[in-house]
């Protein structure tokens, strides 16, 4: 294999999760995520990757196999999308509660009803609260990378937690961008073999997640919550490890874009990160000053990090690709909580944006970028979130 | 004593907990009445009737005191007892 090609993301993040080394597959299609999993089977038929590959007949099975298989000690992976990513939570939950390291594709695409197929992050967010840290990518590039990352960073000793890598189905899983792939040497020479202290073993019989109680179990939470704590410098650390390796930089758990002068800065995360990068140089031609943050890893959520990036501004304008129906988007609420009663903090909106695949080309950007504008003439605070191209013409 | 990531326990310790602490009611046989049929031994979901010398026997240690017993027992020979703790 040359060290560049043109492939498609999916296969892009296939040939990442083999040069991993993957003891156990397991996973259930469901579009857009199906791509992948096929050419991981097809490389397993082949006998290019050495593991496992666990045939299912639900998303349900498919996680509760890499949760097993990652207590006896394998390093294992999964894929999903949408619905498949809503029947998996109940086991996505309980293996972070576990400490249990495999990494999952959360391929993009917005919940039922109404059926869709579309790209939004309603299911990955979904699963924010599962103790699975969550790393949002902007690029098939930076997907192929972020896998191989992935793995280190749920493996490391002081984290033990699953790892979701989100990207963008159709738009990401489905295009062919030129990627520079790792030589294998190096993949193994970032990635040791994975050593648990614990695993699953008949000659020394162990129990995982074992009955809590209410002494105990808030301690557990408190625990994970100190492990992701902790997870934001070893994240950091691991993508910069990683760029040095490769010599491709996405940033460490943000990327800022021409934030350095920016009164206005928008905030998002995914594959329309790509686009803003274009309006913000498209915006800046005509004078304004305005930047991006990209927000990388999702839980934990780097809010040190964003505030550094954003401090300096007037005005941060959220694109939430998610809606909390009754309250609002998920970036918004934790940017919100963490910046809200800080001495000169930026007034902070939130957009919902891109729901169920809704088109964000350059004008919509420009047009969230003059609304956030606009909010900081106005004396009052901007409590509601604000709809981006939504056609209130057609509902009751 | 410190909690273990992922409550990850030594396994194989049932044997070690005894669950018949968690009994309010005793089942006692009469052992006059009893005529061994064994439907007490078949219907305990702990597996807490023992053959002992040939006679049916109750392993306290770990019988929750369901009732199941002395409910399906066809002479009625165990009754539920009261337990005070």
């Amino acid at each position: 294999m040359r060290s560049v090609e043109v492939v498609e993301g999916s296969e892009a993040v296939a040939l990442a999760v083999k040069a991993c080394r993957p003891h156990v597959i397991s996973a259930y299609p469901i579009s857009p995520q199906t791509h992948i999993v096929e050419a991981l089977a097809r490389m397993v038929a082949n006998g290019e990757v050495s593991a496992e590959y666990v045939c299912v007949e639900s998303e349900f099975s498919a996680a509760s196999v890499v949760s097993g298989a990652s207590a006896a000690g394998s390093r294992s992976y999964t894929a999903s999308s949408s619905q498949g990513l809503m029947l998996m939570t109940e086991v996505i939950y309980a293996s972070a509660g576990m400490r249990l390291p495999f990494v999952i594709t959360g391929v993009n695409r917005c919940i039922s009803a109404p059926i869709s197929i579309q790209i939004d992050h309603q299911d990955a967010i979904s699963l924010r609260d599962s103790g699975m840290i969550q790393i949002f990518v902007e690029s098939v590039q930076e997907a192929y990378d972020a896998h191989i990352a992935a793995f280190k960073i749920a493996e490391d000793p002081g984290i033990m937690l699953p790892v979701m890598v989100c990207m963008d189905g159709w738009i990401l899983t489905h295009s062919y961008e030129p990627v520079y792939f790792t030589d294998q040497s190096a993949v193994d020479s970032f990635l040791p073999p994975f050593k648990p202290e614990n695993f699953l073993d008949v000659d020394n019989p162990k129990t995982w997640g074992s009955y809590a109680e209410d002494d105990v179990l808030m301690e557990f939470r408190y625990s994970i919550h100190k492990a992701m704590q902790y997870a934001k410098g070893r994240i950091r650390e691991i993508f910069h490890e990683l760029s040095i390796l490769t010599g491709r930089d996405h940033g460490g758990l943000i990327e800022s874009y021409r934030t350095q002068d920016a009164e206005i800065i928008l905030l998002a995360m995914g594959s329309v990160a790509g686009t803003v990068k274009e309006a913000v140089d498209m915006m800046r031609s005509k004078g304004k000053k305005v930047g991006l943050v990209k927000l990388r890893c999702f839980r934990p959520f780097p809010h040190e990090d964003i505030w550094e990036a954003i401090k300096g501004a007037r005005v941060v304008g959220i694109m939430d690709a998610n809606f909390s129906m009754g309250s609002e988007g998920a970036v918004g609420l934790d940017l919100k909580a963490k910046v809200c009663g800080r001495p000169s903090a930026p007034k902070v909106i939130d957009f919902i944006a891109g729901l169920g695949g809704k088109d964000l080309g350059m004008q919509s950007i420009e047009w969230i970028a003059q609304k956030a504008e606009e909010a900081l003439y106005r004396d009052e605070p901007q409590i509601e979130p604000c709809w981006v191209n939504l056609n209130p013409a057609i509902v009751d | 004593m410190k909690i273990t990531p992922g409550a990850v326990v030594k396994g194989g310790t049932s044997l070690a907990y005894k669950t018949g602490g968690w009994r309010d009611e005793k089942p006692v046989q009469d052992l006059e009445v009893c005529n061994s049929c064994g439907t007490c031994k078949e219907v305990c979901p702990e597996n807490c009737v023992k053959v002992i010398e040939d006679r049916y026997s109750i392993d306290y240690d770990y019988c929750k005191g369901c009732g199941l017993c002395a409910h399906e027992c066809p002479v009625k020979a165990i009754q539920m007892i009261a337990e005070e703790k």
